[in-house]
């Protein structure tokens, strides 16, 4: 509805905020008013009107899904994860956060009642009962007039921010932007897009398999180290990885999505492909709810060819190491029954029912082909995700190196032309 | 490092659109919109941008279609830090480019006409060597060496060698590999084609070095000459591009091997090639990508020495050669088939009308012979001056316990390209008029007349391992040795051609299909009978018979003409039940004799393609190396792109020459009195033929009645001239009923 997106550089972490310019934090997971918000505040309108409050421009930021959707299609860096949603308004630069559904802490109203931030609900499914909340209910009839109402606000509230300001003063640059779409054009361009390329180099083994790194942060883990230590331990074993949600905010505020991190961080095989095509080893598929573009992705790569008939035979894993939202067990489930072999970090809610969790953990296998597992250590995560692939190569008969074939005209005459 | 490649062809992108629509922008200035612009003799306009595009640029005018769509492709520059993914981009550079040299190509030929020769070989005494795009003639004749096998795939050869010692090494490897060696651009002015020729070695077609043109821009002719292939004999639709690109990929065995410093220009070009999975190797220290994917191993390798680059090249394609070693002091191989000895290269010579020379095969018994067994009787060439002539008697006798005495002929006929395909040795002819011109630069290498029998027993016995299991070769130069052996062929040949000659297809139950082809052309299956010879001109009932004898699993396989439906358009149910299944369904049924109802399939191979002229009640038949325009407004290449591919159009059909003279060429509507033109050089080359089947069809000297383009090139040019000499075809019933 909103475009597909295309590969874009953009920046992640608290630090891309600006003390001389109207700060709009927009959280949540949904990108319909949000879209309009970014539409209205390049409006010359707003430009002029914030100049006019002495702000030399406006900044959007985003926390959680609504800034990965944001990211992907405009550009606009996210100013962080799920658990950074307090700490963008105690930057004291927050001048409006606009939050829609899902993964919105209550208490966020006495945060904001504490410095100037115009707190401002948009859904009505998700109001705060505080006072000190806005509610801007999103009508898509008036989508644009309250978007600009919205910004208008922000604007006029930059005149009246009191205490100090603080913004940290650290951000990394990310490449961010891939879809089932793009990847496919990058790998082949125009003529020959094709997910093959993908393939080829995973059944000639620069690239391990692929892991699907996605899911939310926890309160209860040091923030983003599972996410961040159990990646770096797939690309070091030459694992490409696909990331969605807070996870890819986490990767990109650690600097792992730039193409550049290839040659420090990944195995000799993964950094070459990655060298190849341009890419960061970690490709950042977008929001949480976005989890069916890896699905997608990882059917593509079915189709195109060479690794099994199914996802089931791909050399690929799926992986929430820092979850704590209900929805990942949904999200999970959708890909354990696809096929995909699930690991949860942290902790699984399973002891007390040992039938329930031999199901999840080993009956599943056989009907669907894919199944659970748990691992609270990112390091042990890691390797449950390689052994898994390692099997999955040696089922498709990809463990060894391949042979350089040279073919005479009967061979040609054999092969295929698609 | 593939981040500077990008880099280095995006940049080389803009340069060369820029520079082209800065080309294109003057020629408008300069010229009608409405000129017309081509690569000579085609029916696929600029074929890169046809085949890839759909669009056909026939005017000045339509050259900034493809350049607006190049300039649409060129992505965004690569940035220094944190760049965007630039493999997809560098890909799409490659092809802007590419578009845009072809139509540089096309204003260059525009603005000077005679830049380019248009030929097979270049005219080098009037120092024209670059022979430009290869017209539709060109690609007919040389796409098949390509559909078979024999010309495993080609060399890009782009800039020049250190020295031409360097450049001949490298060249002559390729020869022996039987590759064609497409060239273009220079290095620093040189050019690999200049080397050649300094280093004495014969560039052309003819000996699959292919001097394209001077420029980078040149090199668009080599992919030209692919993607046109992959369209006449591949039945790919102009505009599938992914389909275009894959068939090259895996058909097309070709890669680009750059000698001399790789700038903007040539990275972009060789970024479009990666496109069609055609790898680069290059003799300069430049960035590699060795990742596999778009092409089938490596794209860019770098740094190969020039005496590795040969084998490297063809490994990084993924391509299998088998090269013959035959224990003879020359180079041997099908590169060299077209190779000429001048008369200022001539050391002797024999047959020609000057001599006699005459070669004949026979089948022996197996206690006979000695195999291997080679034996000069009389003097050798090293015993002769230069200048002087000698007969010659080359006799050939095999022992196999699959021989037969129907492969004699079959096996006689290989000795012509054998000769030929010794360096420096010219072989013209067959049977008793055969000749022979070695050159001295063989002499020079220490060739003996033995080498003669030790080629022909060793390709005997690669070529035809099944039938043959001894081979013995004895060579006379005696003048009594040689008229004995002559008298005693006369008579071979003879008894052999009445029996082939007498053959019909109602002697045989078997008929032959041949499906050589059918990997390019899907749904096409040739089916051979006695009187209807493939339609190739290469195939007939006899060859396909020892194909099948010599390989059962083969592209010939023999076909139970089973009852006869229709004895008069030649309709036999197992000839109906085979093609329906070796055409995967696509194809029912058809007919032999008749080209109005159900005719035969034609894939793009075919020597001359006849089609009706309703209104002179009659058929025409064009030649494939007749390139003008014929009575059914068609010329001989546009015909072959409409029916190409496998299909069966009514009113058309594609066949041999010698089919024309068989008894039962159309029969079905009427027979060869049907025809009422054909062009010039056909005529005259099957003149004798035309009259004796005239005859045996009541009508004497025949030939004379048929129209030619010195009559005409349209059906009412024709008709009184038809008139005038009583031609029967205006007599018969009406052709179409």
């Amino acid at each position: 509805m909103f475009g597909t997106p295309t590969p874009l550089q953009s920046e992640a972490n608290l630090g891309i905020m600006k003390e001389d310019h109207v700060n709009i934090i927009l959280h949540g997971h949904e990108p319909v008013l949000s879209e309009m918000i970014v539409a209205a505040s390049q409006t010359k309108d707003m430009l002029d009107y914030a100049k006019e409050k002495g702000a030399n421009g406006i900044q959007l930021g985003g926390i959680c899904c609504t800034a990965n959707e944001i990211l992907q299609r405009h550009g606009v860096p996210p100013a962080g994860t799920f658990l950074q949603q307090e700490l963008a308004i105690i930057t004291g630069a927050c001048d409006a956060m606009v939050v829609d559904v899902q993964c919105v802490f209550q208490a966020l109203a006495n945060v904001a009642k504490c410095f100037h931030t115009k707190l401002i609900t948009t859904h009505p499914i998700a109001k705060m009962e505080q006072d000190n909340v806005i509610h801007i209910e999103f009508d898509e009839h008036h989508a644009m007039e309250d978007a600009v109402k919205i910004v208008r606000m922000a604007i006029d509230n930059f005149t009246k921010r009191g205490a100090d300001v603080v913004i940290p003063p650290y951000k990394e640059t990310q490449i961010a932007g891939f879809s089932v779409e793009s990847i496919k054009y990058h790998l082949g361009g125009t003529f020959r897009g094709t997910y093959y390329t993908l393939n080829d180099n995973i059944i000639n083994g620069r690239i391990r398999g692929l892991a699907g790194v996605v899911g939310c942060n926890n309160a209860r883990t040091k923030h983003n180290e599972e996410h961040i230590m159990l990646v770096k331990e797939l690309i070091k074993n030459d694992v490409l990885v696909l990331s969605t949600g807070c996870s890819a905010l986490a990767c990109g505020t650690h600097g792992l999505l730039t193409p550049e991190t290839a040659a420090v961080y990944c195995g000799p095989g993964l950094a070459e492909v990655c060298e190849t095509v341009g890419i960061p080893p970690v490709l950042h598929l977008g929001s949480c709810v976005d989890n069916s573009r890896i699905l997608l992705a990882a059917t593509e790569v079915v189709k195109a060819g060479g690794l099994g008939n199914d996802l089931r035979d791909l050399p690929a894993a799926g992986s929430a190491p820092e979850w704590m939202s209900e929805k990942a067990i949904a999200i999970g489930q959708y890909f354990v029954a696809s096929g995909v072999y699930v690991v949860f970090g942290y902790h699984m809610p399973l002891d007390g029912a040992p039938v329930f969790k031999n199901h999840l953990y080993n009956e599943l296998e056989g009907i669907y082909g894919g199944k659970w597992d748990c691992e609270p250590d990112p390091i042990k995560h890691a390797h449950k995700i390689i052994a898994h692939i390692d099997k999955k190569r040696k089922e498709l008969g990809i463990d060894k190196a391949r042979e350089r074939v040279l073919m005479d005209m009967a061979d040609r005459q054999a092969l295929g032309m698609e | 490092m593939s981040r500077l490649v990008a880099f280095a062809a995006i940049q080389g992108g803009y340069k060369v659109v820029s520079q082209v629509e800065g080309q294109l922008e003057k020629a408008l200035e300069s010229y009608d919109a409405s000129t017309s612009i081509g690569f000579g003799n085609t029916a696929y306009y600029l074929p890169v941008i046809y085949s890839l595009t759909g669009m056909k640029c026939e005017t000045l005018e339509d050259l900034k279609k493809p350049l607006d769509f190049a300039r649409g492709l060129l992505p965004p520059h690569v940035k220094g830090a944190n760049h965007l993914p630039y493999l997809g981009p560098l890909l799409d550079a490659g092809m802007a480019g590419l578009f845009a040299y072809e139509v540089q190509e096309a204003i260059r030929i525009l603005n000077e006409p005679d830049f380019y020769t248009f030929t097979e070989d270049p005219d080098i005494d009037a120092g024209k060597i670059w022979v430009g795009p290869a017209d539709d003639t060109i690609l007919r004749k040389r796409g098949v060496e390509f559909v078979d096998g024999s010309a495993p795939g080609f060399a890009a050869v782009v800039g020049a060698a250190p020295d031409a010692e360097t450049a001949k090494m490298i060249i002559e490897d390729y020869q022996k590999k039987s590759l064609y060696i497409f060239c273009a651009a220079n290095h620093n002015g040189k050019t690999a084609v200049e080397q050649c020729l300094q280093a004495g070695m014969q560039i052309g077609w003819n000996t699959r070095i292919v001097p394209f043109g001077p420029d980078i821009s040149s090199a668009i002719f080599a992919l030209g000459f692919a993607n046109r292939a992959a369209m006449a004999f591949g039945g790919v639709e102009p505009g599938d591009y992914r389909r275009m690109l894959m068939y090259n990929k895996n058909r097309i065995f070709a890669f680009v091997n750059a000698l001399g410093d790789v700038g903007t220009e040539w990275a972009v070009a060789a970024a479009g090639c990666v496109n069609w999975g055609f790898p680069t190797l290059a003799d300069t220290d430049i960035p590699e990508i060795l990742p596999t994917g778009i092409c089938t191993y490596e794209h860019v390798v770098a740094n190969v020495p020039h005496d590795e680059i040969c084998q490297k090249s063809v490994e990084v394609r993924g391509l299998k050669i088998n090269v013959t070693e035959i224990d003879i002091p020359l180079a041997f191989g099908p590169a060299f088939e077209g190779e000429r000895v001048r008369g200022a290269d001539l050391h002797a010579q024999t047959g020609g009308g000057k001599t006699q020379c005459t070669e004949l095969v026979k089948m022996a018994d197996m206690g006979e012979i000695e195999d291997g067994k080679v034996e000069v009787v009389g003097p050798d060439i090293t015993d002769l001056k230069e200048g002087d002539t000698f007969p010659l008697g080359i006799y050939v006798q095999i022992a196999g316990r699959e021989f037969q005495t129907d492969f004699e002929p079959i096996m006689e006929r290989q000795i012509h390209h054998l000769i030929n395909y010794i360096q420096g040795i010219m072989h013209i002819g067959q049977r008793d008029i055969s000749w022979v011109r070695i050159s001295k630069a063989a002499i020079e290498k220490g060739f003996s007349l033995k080498d003669i029998g030790v080629v022909l027993h060793a390709k005997f016995h690669q070529d035809f391992q099944k039938i043959v299991d001894k081979v013995q070769v004895t060579l006379y130069s005696n003048k009594e040795d040689v008229d004995k052996l002559t008298k005693r062929a006369r008579g071979e040949y003879k008894t052999r051609d009445e029996r082939v000659d007498t053959m019909t297809d109602e002697d045989v139950e078997t008929f032959y299909s041949c499906t050589l082809c059918q990997s390019f052309a899907p749904s096409h299956v040739c089916s051979v009978s006695p009187e209807r010879t493939g339609l190739c001109g290469a195939y007939n009932w006899m060859d396909c018979k020892a194909s099948f004898e010599i390989n059962p699993t083969g592209p010939n396989q023999p076909i139970q003409k089973g009852k006869v439906l229709d004895a008069e358009l030649g309709r036999f149910e197992g000839v109906d039940e085979f093609i329906k299944s070796a055409s995967k369904g696509a194809i029912e049924s058809y007919n032999f004799y008749s080209m109005v109802n159900a005719p035969m399939t034609t894939c793009g191979c075919c020597e001359a393609i006849a089609a009706m002229l309703p209104s002179c009640n009659g058929v025409m038949t064009v030649g494939r190396d007749y390139a003008g325009d014929t009575p059914c407004g068609m010329k001989f290449t546009t015909l072959a792109g409409v029916m190409g591919g496998g299909a069966s159009s009514p009113g058309f059909v594609g066949h041999s020459k010698f089919n024309i003279t068989q008894g039962k060429f159309i029969l079905g509507d009427g027979g060869l009195l049907r025809m009422v033109w054909m062009p010039k050089i056909l005529k005259d080359e099957i003149y004798d033929r035309l009259n004796a089947r005239g005859k045996q069809m009541g009508v004497e000297n025949f030939a004379d009645m048929i129209a030619d383009e010195t009559v005409g090139v349209t059906e009412e040019e024709i008709l009184p001239f038809l008139q005038e000499k009583g031609h029967p075809a205006l007599t018969m019933d009406p052709l179409i009923a």
